[in-house]
């Protein structure tokens, strides 16, 4: 027996401890790892794969390429100064000729339009135009005689901007930017400049609606926290009640009791308060008291598992020290109920931004979301790199809001750690 | 009962005729009468459910009588607020605030009483001087050991010069050696400081330690109020003289009263003298109490007839370090533990048939238990 002892004494002298420790947590978290990879496998394929793919098609630009491979080449070294030079006509009108027999053409032609507005025409004029190839020397006469736009040097940078593989076009117009003729980044068309409004706006209405869930949920929180048990349920289970209930009928429910001969109306009508019906829906207003009712109990859980942890005898002792009961919640009550304000807010906040099915119900033109800017493009006019690049600047955005989050909430926990 | 006190202070908390219900079927407090006296230590002592912390929740502000009035320098507080009383109060669980430091925490009760910035880091500072925590200042409450904790509490509770301060059970949480560190802190801090205290515990060694005068609490009712040499020498009633300090009991009933002492009939057989302190007369059952180390083990005809002189038999010794215990069977109570000197429960052997004698004055005659 001290034999045995004294060898694996010494096989522990030779093993260092951090990899013996390694092999024996080993099953353990083999075991950890299989029971966990359904959900990531899952995951995988339902939340990281679409978000990358959808950060992909925000910057892929290959349509360009594919369809005017020569010309794409040619003007690889083009300086952009002048006009481009014989070779690079020719190069057009081959591709062009090789995209009408493949039928590629629109394919070409609707994504340099989006770059500059009826580059569609040019593009399918000079297809439908050009009958053959052009002597050698005499490409250049022939498209411009076709169209004089290929005597402009715009349409050229057009071109040679969208020749991809990658491009910054897209995340440039979801901000309201574009390049100039000089490849200089400048403020986009006014015509074109609208997304800056709508991400404004989206952050505007997600505000408001946080502010006035934690107006609302702040007390209904303490209440929940401080009622005896068998009543803090019973309101329990009004707060969860939304829960169970899909938000496309809730959304709907708001529309019958608002509209202009809606419950609200008619009551109000009936009271004789009003005499025209007033306009709750299809405005701000409509789509905010709609988007707070919904994300309520957002608000609430956070706050109430917070407060929950707050002893009644930091309240008492605050009073027993001679603060009044105001000092007192100023001083003691609120300061701890913060990170559940962070916690509740954040997600009430973050969860509103990405809000598309009840603005679109209850909101006018003036209030739709970002959100629903993304499905336009996505399902409307299928311009996917656009749909792509906002959807990847409403990510950045709540990306960056919940890392100043989680920094704030460790900052709490390191100097707030409470023991008793 | 207070015979010691010249000239007693006069009262700076008067408690009269206080009821308090929860439920409005069982009283909480039945009737309290008590008068607590400027400068003193008054420890309110009892099992749980006796209506001590509820006592002290009253006077502190958090509960409202049911009926009676509470004094503080003569004048009547139940209708005013907890903030507004001027009493300090450390808590069970201390209830430091966990988002402010040490520093903060202590300057609290000045801050909301508005005083100036410079008076407040003065008696701040002075304050940490008193609890030997100068350099913990920025820290939090979570980084404090309970000990530690502790002395915050009862310095954010002093530094505001209270005219009266509350403790409920403040060292509960605390283990064996460093409570008994705190409680002569406490103690020291009471003289040092003059300040009136209101301790509440369950603990009668901590309230022999610390207190000035004694209030022990059953059932809602004031058992006994007095010095803690006292209560331990002159309890009034039966809970008492077994609520504080170690004690035998044997149950008996009165054959006749001489005076101060009478003569009880064991209900286990034989009969001794003992003080009559709570009997209703000749024929009245009796619980008597002896304590432990006021009773003497003898052989046979090792000592000459005394007036209490019972049989009793060895069960078992219990050795305790700086003493020992023999347990013997003694007129039906198979429990009847003497103190012995350590060592002495050698010569004790389970079994043995000895004899124990006590002085009719060390035995008390109280109500039947």
């Amino acid at each position: 027996m001290t034999d045995t002892r004294l060898t694996s004494a010494n096989a522990s002298t030779e093993v260092p401890l951090k990899r013996r420790l390694r092999r024996a947590e080993r099953t353990r978290q083999v075991k950890a790892l299989a029971l966990v990879a359904p959900l990531l496998v899952f995951l995988l394929f339902t939340f990281a794969g679409p978000i990358a793919g959808m950060l992909w098609r925000a910057v892929d630009d290959r349509e360009v390429r594919q369809v005017l491979p020569q010309t794409v080449a040619a003007l690889a070294n083009w300086d952009g100064k002048d006009l481009p030079d014989e070779k690079a006509y020719a190069a057009l009108a081959s591709d062009i000729l090789a995209a009408r027999a493949a039928g590629t053409v629109a394919i070409a032609a609707k994504r340099l339009n989006y770059a500059l507005n009826g580059f569609r025409t040019i593009l399918t004029s000079t297809a439908r135009n050009l009958k053959a190839m052009p002597e050698p020397g005499t490409a250049k006469e022939t498209l411009g005689k076709i169209n004089p736009a290929w005597r402009e040097r715009t349409t050229w940078t057009t071109i040679k901007n969208a020749g991809g593989p990658v491009t910054g076009f897209y995340l440039l117009a979801a901000l309201d930017l574009t390049r100039n003729a000089d490849g200089a980044i400048v403020a986009a068309p006014p015509d074109q400049a609208i997304y800056r409004d709508i991400f404004a706006r989206t952050f505007l209405i997600s505000l408001g609606v946080t502010a006035l869930c934690l107006i609302l949920g702040f007390p209904v929180a303490y209440l929940l926290a401080t009622l005896p048990p068998g009543r803090s349920n019973l309101l329990m289970i009004f707060v969860l009640l939304p829960f169970w209930t899909s938000l496309l009928v809730r959304t709907c429910a708001w529309i019958v009791l608002l509209q202009s001969k809606g419950v609200v109306n008619d009551s109000l009508h009936w009271l004789g308060i009003i005499d025209e019906p007033l306009r709750l829906i299809y405005n701000r207003f409509g789509v905010c008291v709609a988007m707070t009712h919904v994300l309520l109990p957002f608000m609430i859980l956070p706050l109430y598992s917070s407060m929950k942890a707050i002893s009644p005898a930091y309240m008492r002792a605050a009073a027993s020290l001679g603060a009044p009961p105001l000092t007192a919640f100023l001083r003691i009550y609120l300061p701890q109920t913060l990170p559940g304000v962070g916690a509740g807010s954040l997600l009430v906040f973050i969860l509103a931004l990405g809000y598309y099915i009840t603005p679109a119900l209850v909101g006018g033109a003036a209030d739709q979301m970002i959100s629903y800017f993304i499905a336009l493009y996505t399902t409307e006019t299928a311009n996917w790199g656009l749909a792509s690049a906002l959807g990847a600047v409403l990510l950045l955005a709540t990306v960056l809001l919940a890392l100043v989050y989680g920094k704030l909430v460790q900052g709490q926990q390191v100097t707030g750690g409470m023991k008793n | 009962m207070e015979a010691g006190m010249v000239t007693p202070a006069p009262a700076l908390v008067r408690f009269s005729g206080i009821q308090k219900t929860y439920d409005g079927e069982n009283l909480v407090v039945k009737n309290l009468d008590l008068d607590i006296r400027k400068g003193e230590f008054i420890t309110l002592l009892g099992p749980s459910g006796s209506g001590k912390t509820t006592t002290l929740m009253m006077l502190a502000g958090f509960e409202v009588p049911t009926h009676g009035e509470i004094y503080l320098a003569d004048r009547p507080i139940k209708n005013v607020p907890p903030h507004r009383r001027d009493i300090g109060m450390v808590f069970q669980n201390y209830a430091l605030f966990p988002h402010l430091t040490i520093a903060e925490n202590i300057a609290f009760p000045l801050s909301v009483r508005k005083t100036s910035k410079a008076d407040v880091q003065e008696r701040v500072s002075a304050a940490l001087r008193m609890i030997k925590m100068e350099t913990m200042a920025q820290r939090r409450p979570g980084q404090l050991s309970g000990g530690q904790q502790q002395r915050v509490a009862l310095a954010r509770a002093l530094v505001f010069n209270p005219q009266l301060v509350l403790m409920d059970e403040p060292l509960g949480a605390l283990d064996k050696r460093l409570r008994e560190q705190m409680q002569l802190e406490i103690k020291q801090l009471h003289e040092t400081m003059g300040i009136t205290i209101v301790y509440v515990t369950h603990d009668q060694s901590e309230a022999l330690t610390m207190s000035d005068r004694i209030a022990v609490f059953n059932d809602g009712i004031v058992q006994q109020i007095d010095r803690p040499d006292a209560l331990y020498e002159h309890p009034v009633n039966s809970f008492v003289a077994h609520f504080i300090g170690e004690n035998n009991v044997l149950a008996g009933t009165v054959e006749t009263i001489d005076k101060d002492y009478c003569r009880v009939a064991l209900a286990g057989g034989g009969a001794v003298t003992a003080r009559a302190v709570n009997v209703s007369g000749a024929g009245a059952s009796t619980s008597l109490s002896v304590r432990p180390e006021r009773v003497a083990i003898v052989r046979d005809g090792d000592a000459g007839e005394g007036p209490n002189r019972l049989p009793a038999k060895v069960q078992n010794t219990i050795y305790l370090g700086d003493h020992a215990l023999a347990v013997l069977e003694v007129a039906g109570n198979g429990e009847f533990m003497v103190k012995l000197q350590p060592g002495a429960h050698h010569s004790l052997q389970p079994g043995e048939g000895v004899f124990i004698t006590f002085r009719p004055e060390d035995c008390l005659a109280l109500d039947p238990v």
